[in-house]
């Protein structure tokens, strides 16, 4: 076990999850305004049309994909009668189609970003890293169901490598020998995994956290009444963002409270800036 | 019973000049920001038109509203629940851009920096969109006054299923052709299928006063709401991601203050007041068996607020004292309910639309006239409202989901009482049989002349303010619209130019704006958020907060906001 190993996969693992978890709960309190699709439907409807559902329903698949590989031990579906080829015929299977519905989506996605003016003018440097990063995430995973499973290569039964380390994480006592072992495309997808979710909160992907499932379950008309509204504090324009000042008595987040005696809250100090 | 308060607003068609100073100055209001060029949350139609998005009405394309399913419930046109769902990837039934249009701008540096030549320097058309050069071709209003002629006007949903029906009642030789202006904001429904439609509960309806608004930290541009409004009148931010719709102006109706659009109105059509209806029956009422039955099933949901019963079941469901007082005098309820004179736009949609509209009546007077009839004499007036230019069968398509009768009624109406005022007017004895035919009473005939004559400010906008315990809090709790210095200015956090936390709504504070209409003092607004808006100031004295104060006293001698 060299020192490479334990801080890839025995440190990694860790920062990434607590950027994820940290980025994710910082941007939902700071940045509810931007978690949005951002979507550019209504600049290009026809190659969307096909591309955006052919990507998503097909990462979709991906991730319970890899939710049964990664999560359901090798001794369980052994013990359901299913033999190890029987399993990679499946996964492989599915996991091709899937990934391949995935990969043709995303590529109509970029060509079409690319190609319409509009919606490439509204593709921010922030859309162009997370592209890459998915994209390079998707070949390599591509890449390595096809390698793992045999059909090119050498046959990696993935199953008593990365799935074992990928549970240890959770209850942290991190299995870096078993990971360690795997080949090195499985080496560079988990990276390429790793890197994906320590940009994912700070990208438009946000947007799958908030994915609707309540639609099913509410009523079809909402009301509010207006004293429920969200307090929010209130900002002029003469005023930096709110705790810029340590006078400041009302911080992010604190609901507002009604008229200050004073009159306007001023910046005290400003020459500062 | 279950009472619900909900700001509404009657709209008199015959008023209309088409001006569109409401939609102007609601722009200017609202959406002068990058990412909402395209979006008009007030506009002026020419009907027969297109209307915008071009072809909205027409629901076999876009799906919006609802549908009654053969077991008598309501269903969203667009597809239920999970139909709904698997459509966000891609919503299937969206219009894009085209069909709003490319706004535009000109490259009007052209014009001074030219170099000098023969030939004038041109400001060419620039797309706000792309940045590219275009050429315009559709724009909000492009056939506005039935510009481009009868091409555009046939492509009319209306007219079209008026030709299925009656071929001879459109005509568009230019000499039979005829118009009228239909302006639209959002409906703020009793049903709204864009709040139905909408997947992340960010959209809903305002229990107090029933506007319909957009919660903007919630929208997470899923866009089902745009594809759910009939009227497509919630719009999609293309740079923001979010979506964004009339907001019945609330922070200036909150403190008592008519919409952008009614206060601004030229010709005074617009009328605004607090209804109270009964929620429990909405959905009852909706899904009537036979659309033509929707107008008086809406109509029925309306309470009358003299009715002792009516009151104390709203007192029993918060309604404050003074918002019941406001509900006795609002001019919405005595034109659509008492005198029966407006109707609702497109209740076929299920929506249950609350902006009424008066029909029009002038061209009849004017074809009369023409022909040498005595164009405000009753009978000839009552005989010739089939024979109008404008058709009873196109008017009904619009408000009554085809049933003429209703329209027929009203217009008998509004001829009746220009006919009795017209003796009224000359000193004649007005004649109880001309009213009576259109089923009023002099004494009604006369209430209604003052309402949609002479009323004033005060009668044709009765706007109960909210509390002021909760005024203040209101006014600046929650985000419509976005502002950072000022309309147009976004933020800028780290996710992009659009992230980040908005401005409140009010750049300037409502009360503050209201005070200087209302008083003749000068405008120092002593209280919270005194920031005086220098658009507002009316130059006398030196208004509190006009200066930042300084640790030295009041700050008055000092520069205002140096620079570092």
């Amino acid at each position: 076990m060299s020192t490479t190993d334990i801080l890839l996969w025995g440190v990694l693992p860790y920062v990434t999850l607590a950027v994820l978890i940290g980025g994710t709960v910082w941007r939902y309190r700071y940045d509810q305004f931007g978690w949005t699709t951002r979507s550019s439907q209504l600049y290009e409807s026809r190659l969307l049309r096909i591309g955006s559902p052919l990507f998503h329903f097909g990462i979709l698949v991906v991730i319970v994909g890899h939710v049964i590989g990664l999560v359901v031990p090798e001794s369980w579906t052994s013990a359901a009668g299913l033999s190890e080829g029987a399993y990679h015929v499946q996964a492989i299977a599915l996991g091709t189609v899937a990934g391949l519905c995935t990969l043709v989506g995303i590529g109509i996605l970029i060509y079409r970003r690319r190609t319409t003016g509009p919606v490439f003018m509204a593709t921010t440097r922030n859309d162009k890293a997370m592209y890459a990063v998915l994209l390079a995430a998707l070949v390599a995973g591509l890449a390595t169901t096809l390698a793992g499973s045999g059909a090119v290569g050498e046959q990696h039964n993935y199953r008593e490598t990365v799935s074992p380390w990928f549970r240890s994480l959770f209850v942290l006592r991190p299995d870096i020998e078993a990971m360690a072992e795997a080949p090195f495309s499985f080496h560079l997808h988990t990276l390429i995994g790793l890197l994906l979710f320590a940009l994912w909160p700070f990208t438009r992907l946000v947007h799958a956290f908030t994915a609707p499932v309540g639609y099913l379950l509410r009523p079809y008309v909402l009301y509010r009444s207006r004293t429920a509204a969200p307090a929010r504090t209130p900002r002029r324009g003469w005023e930096g963002r709110p705790g810029d000042y340590p006078e400041s008595t009302t911080g992010a987040g604190a609901p507002y409270s009604g008229t200050p005696e004073g009159g306007p809250r001023w910046p005290r100090n400003r020459s500062r800036h | 019973m279950r009472v619900m308060g909900q700001i509404a607003m009657v709209m008199n068609l015959d008023k209309c000049i088409g001006c569109h100073t409401c939609s102007v100055t609601c722009k200017q209001a609202w959406t002068n920001r990058s990412g909402t060029e395209y979006v008009w949350f007030n506009n002026v139609e020419t009907r027969p038109g297109q209307g915008y998005p071009r072809r909205y009405q027409d629901q076999e394309q876009w799906r919006g509203g609802w549908v009654r399913t053969r077991r008598g419930r309501l269903k969203l046109r667009a597809g239920g629940r999970i139909r709904k769902l698997l459509g966000i990837f891609a919503n299937p039934v969206m219009p894009t851009i085209d069909d709003y249009y490319e706004p535009w701008t000109y490259d009007y540096e052209q014009l001074t920096s030219a170099p000098l030549g023969d030939d004038f320097p041109v400001a060419r058309p620039k797309s706000l969109i792309s940045g590219e050069e275009m050429s315009v071709e559709w724009g909000a209003n492009w056939d506005d006054n039935l510009g481009g002629g009868p091409d555009n006007a046939e492509l009319d949903p209306m007219v079209q299923r008026l030709r299925q029906e009656a071929d001879d009642k459109v005509r568009f030789a230019f000499e039979q052709a005829y118009m009228f202006y239909l302006p639209r904001i959002c409906e703020h429904c009793l049903n709204p299928s864009c709040v139905a439609s909408c997947p992340s509960g960010a959209m809903y309806k305002r229990a107090e006063d029933g506007i319909v608004l957009v919660d903007q930290d919630r929208c997470r541009g899923w866009r089902q709401c745009v594809t759910g409004c009939p009227y497509k009148k919630v719009y999609f931010n293309h740079r923001t991601g979010k979506a964004e719709k009339c907001t019945m102006c609330y922070p200036r109706v909150e403190v008592g203050l008519p919409t952008v659009c009614s206060e601004t109105c030229v010709g005074r059509l617009r009328y605004l007041g607090l209804v109270l209806y009964d929620a429990d029956r909405v959905g009852e009422a909706a899904s009537a068996e036979d659309e033509k039955d929707l107008y008086e099933a809406q109509l029925d949901l309306f309470l009358d607020p003299s009715d002792p019963e009516v009151v104390s079941a709203a007192r029993r469901d918060g309604i404050p004292e003074d918002w019941l007082e406001a509900a006795r005098r609002s001019p919405v309820y005595a034109l659509a309910k008492r005198h029966r004179v407006a109707l609702p736009l497109h209740p076929e949609f299920r929506t249950m639309p609350m902006v009424w509209y008066i029909p029009p009546l002038s061209p009849v007077v004017d074809a009369l006239s023409g022909t040498g009839h005595d164009g405000e004499d009753a009978g000839n007036l009552f005989g010739a409202i089939d024979t109008l230019r404008i058709p009873v069968e196109y008017l009904a398509e619009l408000f009554t989901a085809g049933d003429p009768e209703p329209v027929r009624r009203v217009l008998r109406k509004l001829s009746a009482m220009r006919s009795y005022m017209r003796a009224v007017n000359l000193g004649e004895q007005p004649d109880e049989a001309v009213a009576a035919k259109a089923g009023m009473t002099g004494g009604e005939v006369t209430e209604l002349y003052r309402l949609l004559g002479v009323a004033k400010y005060e009668e044709r906008y009765v706007i109960p303010s909210a509390h002021e315990a909760d005024g203040r809090r209101l006014e600046e709790s929650m985000c419509s619209l976005d502002f950072e210095d000022g309309p147009g200015m976004y933020a800028s956090g780290p996710f992009g130019e659009a992230s980040g936390q908005p401005m409140p709504v009010s750049v300037e504070t409502f009360h503050a704006l209201r005070e200087r209409q209302s008083s003749s003092g000068i405008a120092d607004p002593g209280q919270r958020g005194a920031r005086v808006n220098l658009l507002n100031w009316d130059g006398k004295g030196r208004p509190d907060g006009l200066f930042p104060p300084t640790a030295s006293g009041h700050g008055s001698a000092e520069k205002p906001g140096e620079t570092s």
